[in-house]
């Protein structure tokens, strides 16, 4: 089989990579977006601890 | 034999579960990784073509486990909001909130994928067809819920609103799974199920199955690991999350 025939899929390509594709992108962006989301959080609590720490001070 | 002993409710601390969660997120990672490389290798190299599909029929292996796993996932979230109400433990409510968006994410890839293969082997995208209609239902209880737990301020009373909406709309979960069954859907029944086996060649059920576990640990990973940050945003305020090393940092 060739490359070409290989993403050819028999003339379902549309379909099939069109499937695959989707989730793939769809999977790669949510952890994506967990670790950006994480990393707002973060920012925001040390930000938060570091004002509580100040005002005992 | 000692598992009897254990404590379950020790667990439902944020505090305990923020660090067992950080440390099962990797290995979930790991897992789902590995699965899905070689469920993907065996999608499009070793699994035949299809005698009456070609190579089309290969959408299965994305549609089937994407499927499942939306109708899982809304499973475990009725899971976890009875457990909320009940005990109302707060891991719960937060529990339900970190699998919603995965939960929606995997309804709307069966939906798509469900059209890129209808397309070709039906020749529409979409039909009101008893399946993708109640399939298209619980992509809106998803986002229903999101919405309903997003609107209302206070956390406690958004995870009970939540839960309420959740437990409501365990109903559609059977009518998707016998829609099939009950009417004359252009869908086709099941090739796979617990009472009678499977209809499948055994190379692709492989191939599904072994997706769908791929697909399962990545719920896993991607769950704890936004349950995590919702911890932190709604325990912000506690001793034990300003000392965190990730906080003080």
């Amino acid at each position: 089989m060739s490359v070409a025939e290989f993403f050819n899929m028999g003339g379902y390509a549309l379909y099939v990579w069109g499937s695959f594709g989707a989730t793939a992108l769809l999977m790669v962006i949510e952890p994506i977006m967990l670790r950006s989301y994480r990393h707002n959080v973060l920012r925001r609590i040390s930000r938060l601890a570091r004002i509580k720490a100040e005002e005992r001070v | 034999m000692s598992s009897r002993f254990i404590n379950w409710f020790k667990f439902s601390s944020p505090a305990t579960f923020y660090p067992l969660a950080g440390r099962m997120v990797p290995v979930f990672s790991l897992i789902a990784a590995a699965l899905i490389a070689v469920g993907l290798y065996m999608s499009f190299f070793v699994a035949p073509t299809d005698y009456k599909q070609g190579e089309g029929y290969r959408i299965i292996f994305v549609h089937v486990p994407a499927a499942w796993m939306s109708m899982f996932i809304y499973l475990v979230m009725a899971f976890w909001a009875a457990l909320g109400l009940v005990f109302n433990t707060r891991l719960s409510g937060m529990m339900t909130r970190a699998l919603a968006p995965t939960g929606a994410i995997f309804a709307f890839l069966a939906l798509w994928t469900g059209a890129f293969w209808g397309k070709p082997m039906w020749g529409t995208w979409w039909v009101w067809d008893a399946r993708l209609t109640s399939e298209l239902i619980l992509l809106f209880l998803y986002l229903g819920y999101l919405a309903l737990q997003g609107a209302i301020d206070d956390n406690r009373r958004a995870d009970r609103a939540g839960a309420l909406l959740v437990l409501v709309g365990v109903v559609n979960i059977p009518i998707i799974h016998y829609s099939v069954k009950w009417w004359n859907t252009l869908h086709q029944g099941a090739s796979v199920s617990i009472s009678s086996g499977s209809s499948m060649s055994a190379i692709m059920l492989w191939t599904m199955l072994i997706m769908a576990l791929g697909f399962w640990a990545y719920t896993i990973a991607v769950a704890l690991s936004r349950v995590r940050s919702i911890i932190l945003e709604r325990e912000a305020d506690t001793t034990w999350v300003q000392e965190l090393a990730e906080v003080r940092s």
